[in-house]
């Protein structure tokens, strides 16, 4: 069995993102003047084989916590599906 | 007394800091390649600024899993001094070796010029030589050194005497004007802007010598008195 898990990475609520700020600025100088709490994260994804003894959900907990997410400064969700392989 | 520069890929700083040491403050210096893992013939680690591993993820996070960071950490833990400048700073604090983390430039921009730092705490290992709220100039030279860490951190930051330099006039929006942080210990220093750039009045300033010569002078009553 092999599942496909897509990890997303934001800026934890409470710090600034100047890169967010930027594009915001970047908006209205194309004369988009409705958005507002722009924020970039970034998008990661891999095949996993789970392996005996520990579950998916653990193994990917311990990669986000400690390098795919910072979590001084960053969030991290998950998810998870398996690959039908034909 | 004998350092190691550390040499990560895409490291850009180990020859200033290995000139540093060895025309500047006149000691032995070797390179030592991030696959090492023996650094217990040292008496002083040395991270120094680049862009290890191209800044992929995040400045230093790739680097702090290469092989030398477990022996590097083993250093520490024994208590012998290890210095992180810029990049060098950001892989300390991705390997957990100082609290918080670094976010982008609050403008965006790659800063590289002169900054005024004050010297907050010169009682540790590594700023006896200047004098307390001393002001130095050393040059600055990153993207990302915004320091950013939550309020209790900070707070025990500042209640241990952690905070060692402070930028005079904050260029990138650090929390509280940080500049440069050692552990609680006071055997591990991180700092973004760069000694080894000023250890000649002819770079400009020669103010980050005396960082290196504390060091010596520390390393030196210590030893005189443990031999």
């Amino acid at each position: 069995m092999v599942i496909k898990v897509k990890v997303y990475v934001t800026l934890k609520a409470g710090v600034l993102d100047p890169q967010g700020k930027a594009i915001e600025q970047a908006l209205e100088a194309m004369d988009v003047n409705n958005v507002e709490g722009m924020r970039v994260g970034k998008y990661m994804e891999f095949h996993l084989e789970p392996e005996k003894g520990q579950t998916v959900d653990e193994q990917v907990t311990t990669m986000c916590e400690q390098l795919l997410s910072n979590p001084v400064i960053e969030d991290y969700r998950y998810e998870t599906e398996e690959v039908i392989t034909p | 007394m004998k350092f190691a520069v550390i040499v990560f890929p895409g490291s850009n700083c180990d020859m200033d800091l290995f000139h540093a040491i060895e025309s500047g403050l006149g000691e032995e210096v070797d390179y030592v390649f991030h696959t090492e893992t023996k650094l217990e013939n040292y008496d002083a680690i040395l991270l120094p600024g680049g862009f290890s591993y191209g800044d992929y993820l995040r400045s230093g996070a790739i680097a702090s899993f290469s092989n030398v960071m477990e022996s590097v950490k083993q250093f520490a833990e024994s208590g012998k001094p290890v210095l992180g400048i810029c990049n060098g700073f950001q892989v300390l604090l991705e390997a957990g070796l100082l609290p918080g983390a670094m976010k982008r430039n609050e403008a965006l921009k790659f800063i590289c010029r002169p900054v005024e730092l004050t010297v907050e705490n010169n009682e540790t290992f590594f700023t006896t030589s200047y004098d307390l709220n001393e002001k130095v100039n050393v040059p600055i030279a990153h993207a990302e050194g915004n320091y950013e860490c939550d309020e209790e951190t900070l707070k025990h930051l500042e209640q241990n005497n952690q905070i060692v330099f402070r930028y005079v006039d904050n260029p990138n929006g650090s929390v509280s004007d940080i500049a440069g942080i050692i552990n609680e210990r006071g055997n591990v220093l991180g700092m973004m802007p760069h000694p080894e750039r000023a250890v000649d009045e002819l770079l400009g300033s020669d103010d980050g010598l005396k960082l290196f010569q504390s060091m010596l002078a520390n390393w030196r009553e210590h030893h005189a008195i443990t031999s």
